[in-house]
């Protein structure tokens, strides 16, 4: 029912649940995880099964919540038994694609652990297999271990998963094992040992969003798991949750807490020109397109005509079978890999050109009709239902409408202006978390990151993403935090460090002359656009900086939460505001252009100057700007690193036997 | 009878997220309970659908139409503008969602 016909009907409703401003509840533990998602829920079963107690604190409902909650419907870049793929392979492709800006190190945990991850996963309950024998014989089905695979059927490095039943398996272990769940539990600042930023982490503060109770937890280790920041320079008041790839609950309540704490981030100056955000796309994987959750689906024009698809060289493939082999002398095929030793078959690179001469008819649409049988299943039935929010969204809702993937040719939208995946876009149109690799946490090789005992997994990790990636670094940052946490005595909280906590919370609702938080967030994402568009310059980065400080002075104090829920929105937006000067004091560090950091600087128009080819780092000491640098390849070996790390957990790792 | 028009502000959103079908829901609130954004609230009077308070805030994800243990009590409705197209090829007949 509406809100508005309540009204008329009875009233203004009550809020529906009892208001406990200011009471406070303490609660000891092990490990804290903040944030349920994959990464979450993986790093509470590590640690819980470590012996030690775990709770896990979650802003939504931890059985569906986190940006995997829907769905997952490929585990990709996992070598694995029945590849010849290496885990150093994996890991090139995304520090090609990336032209080196990738983290390498939470890379390189999941190219050796996921496939282990995802045989865990399917003892808990998560379906990983063809059991049912629904693809029997098909190519891309490994016959003997019912295993489905992806995009590369040669290299069998991406499996295709039935990832709606992950959550809900997911939760329930966390349950078994005994780990405390707080859901509707809102984490708003990191505990340092005596309120002294930079020090070791222990604990953090928490209220719930529909009571407003406060919490503390006090706790040996923290994992941070809270995924990464969206908004920043697109939102849109009326439809806020509409287009995000990710929940737009995701609004760098992590990043914001961690760089206040006196963590140590990089990457932060990459954005992508992209209108994901903007409220103008079509529900994610609705839309015909050839692109991943749809490779490698056919596409013809608006009289029928076939769009041929290319390799990497070029070269017209003559058959459905070769969009998802290597070309001849390519060792194998990243999932999204723009790189030419990785590149994916695609459709012709000139299409646009040769829609304007009249060669081809817009609109086009993907055409399943044509497509091998066990293809169009696979992509209609089960990419396209497995995949986050498409199986009520749009497998269920699009059937029911009467779309069979047999007869019909579903419309796209490429070149139409509102393709959220590849059209091109304005230059202040920008995205931070929405989609691709974002900056973040920078860690060490226990993915504990600058503060002691402060980890951190998945997308809270700076250049990360993925399902897989999320599950395999939140597990392996699980098992580390768990072997901390049992070394270690029980810490001490500052009081006095909670009370400016509690004191900055409650203040929200007890404003005069209040402003809410979709102006709050409008202006913010205004001045992004303004200030921190493509190119920039020192002057329109400084003025940036300028805004915000005046904000946090003049409107910062009048920002008002009417209820629990509102308080939740009202902490994300000036947790958003954090990451927005985060964002540009990262960019004016950066004195140089860079294409793979979607960054131009009018004043350094030199692409990649090699000189530039590092990481910036940034931090708060004593609340004031630290830059910092590190090589591109601060990692260094991976292997050695990796296995000089983990001696105990090589012997059962089923990487690659 | 005339009916009363009541002073209410503009729709906060050009979308209604949310279709319950009052027959067949029971009032159970597990859709209030799984909803990722929170954007549900009980309905004061037990037993009725939910209240969608914050329908700008929906994700779109269905998750509470897959947990609803009533099929057909909760439809997803997709906004007007997110409605894709599609034509049958053999008769090039258009249709839309």
């Amino acid at each position: 029912m509406e809100w508005n016909e309540l009204a008329e009907a009875q009233g203004v409703p009550k809020w529906p649940y009892p208001i406990f401003y200011g009471k406070e509840t303490e609660i000891y533990t092990d490990v804290l995880v903040l944030g349920g998602g994959i990464a979450g829920c993986w790093a509470a079963i590590s640690a819980a099964r470590k012996g030690v107690k775990v709770a896990m604190v979650e802003k939504a409902a931890t059985i569906r919540s986190g940006a995997g909650g829907p769905g997952c419907d490929h585990w990709v870049l996992t070598p694995n038994p029945l590849s010849e793929i290496t885990a150093e392979e994996a890991v090139d492709t995304e520090v090609q694609d990336s032209g080196g800006y990738t983290n390498a190190i939470s890379r390189y945990i999941p190219a050796r652990e996921s496939f282990d991850t995802l045989l865990e996963l399917e003892r808990m309950g998560g379906k990983i297999r063809d059991l049912d024998d629904e693809f029997k014989g098909a190519e891309f089905r490994d016959e003997k271990t019912k295993f489905l695979f992806a995009y590369d059927y040669k290299n069998r490095i991406h499996f295709r998963v039935w990832g709606t039943t992950f959550k809900p398996a997911l939760f329930r272990e966390c349950k078994r094992l005994g780990v405390k769940i707080y859901d509707r539990t809102m984490a708003t600042s990191l505990l340092n040992e005596g309120d002294q930023q930079g020090r070791r982490v222990v604990g953090a503060t928490a209220f719930n969003v529909r009571t407003g109770e406060f919490f503390i937890f006090k706790a040996k280790v923290t994992i941070l798991c809270l995924s990464r920041p969206q908004r920043i320079w697109q939102f849109q008041s009326e439809l806020t949750g509409f287009d995000t790839l990710r929940p737009q609950t995701n609004t760098g309540n992590g990043h914001a807490m961690a760089f206040r704490a006196g963590a140590e981030f990089t990457l932060m100056e990459k954005s992508v020109a992209h209108i994901m955000g903007s409220g103008g796309g079509f529900p994610i994987y609705g839309q015909g397109n050839p692109f991943n959750t749809w490779h490698p689906c056919s596409m013809v024009d608006a009289k029928g005509n076939e769009i041929p698809w290319v390799d990497r060289d070029g070269n017209i493939l003559k058959n459905v079978r070769e969009r998802s082999l290597p070309a001849p002398g390519q060792k194998f095929l990243g999932e999204r890999s723009l790189s030419y030793a990785y590149r994916r078959p695609q459709l012709i690179t000139d299409l646009l050109e040769r829609i304007k001469k009249g060669e081809f008819t817009l609109p086009l649409y993907a055409d399943l009709t044509g497509m091998p049988e066990e293809e169009r299943r696979i992509i209609w039935g089960m990419m396209v239902r497995e995949e986050g929010k498409t199986n009520i969204p749009i497998y269920q809702t699009y059937g029911r409408a009467g779309f069979r993937p047999e007869e019909d040719l579903l419309q796209s939208y490429l070149f139409l202006g509102s393709d959220p995946l590849r059209s091109p876009v304005l230059p202040h149109k920008r995205v931070f978390g929405e989609v691709g690799d974002c900056g973040g946490l920078l860690t060490d090789w226990n993915l504990q990151t600058s503060l002691e005992g402060l980890y951190a997994a998945g997308d809270q990790l700076f250049a990360s993403n993925y399902h897989h990636h999320a599950a395999a670094t939140g597990r392996y940052a699980g098992i580390k935090a768990g072997a901390e946490a049992i070394k270690r005595r029980e810490p001490k909280i500052h009081r006095k460090q909670v009370e400016k906590e509690k004191n900055r919370i409650y203040s929200f609702t007890k404003r005069k002359d209040r402003i809410n938080w979709k102006e709050f967030n409008a202006a913010s994402s205004r001045i992004m656009q303004n200030y921190c568009g493509d190119p920039k310059n020192e002057e329109l980065l400084k003025i940036g900086l300028l805004w915000f400080k005046d904000i946090e002075e003049n409107e910062v104090p009048r920002l008002f939460a009417a209820d629990p829920h509102k308080l939740m929105r009202t902490l994300e937006v000036i947790d958003i505001l954090t990451c927005s000067e985060m964002i540009l004091h990262a960019c004016l560090a950066r004195k140089a252009s860079s294409k793979f950091l979607g960054f131009t600087r009018y004043e350094y128009p030199e692409m990649d100057p090699p000189a530039w080819h590092r990481f910036i780092t940034i931090k708060q000491e004593a609340n004031r700007i630290k830059i910092g640098e590190l090589p591109i390849d601060f990692y260094g070996s991976l292997k050695e690193n990796y296995e000089s790390r983990n001696g105990d957990y090589l012997i059962s790792s089923n990487y690659r036997r | 009878m005339k009916k009363r028009i009541s002073a209410t502000p503009n729709p906060i959103t050009p979308n209604k997220p949310l279709l319950f079908e009052k027959r067949r829901c029971s009032g159970c609130n597990v859709c209030v309970d799984i909803c990722p954004m929170d954007i549900l609230i009980p309905n004061p009077q037990k037993g009725s659908p939910p209240v969608v308070l914050f329908p700008d805030e929906c994700w779109y994800c269905g998750s509470c139409v897959l947990h609803c243990p009533k099929k057909g009590a909760i439809t997803l409705n997709l906004p007007l503008i997110q409605r894709v197209r599609w034509k049958r090829k053999e008769t090039g007949e258009h249709f839309r969602v």
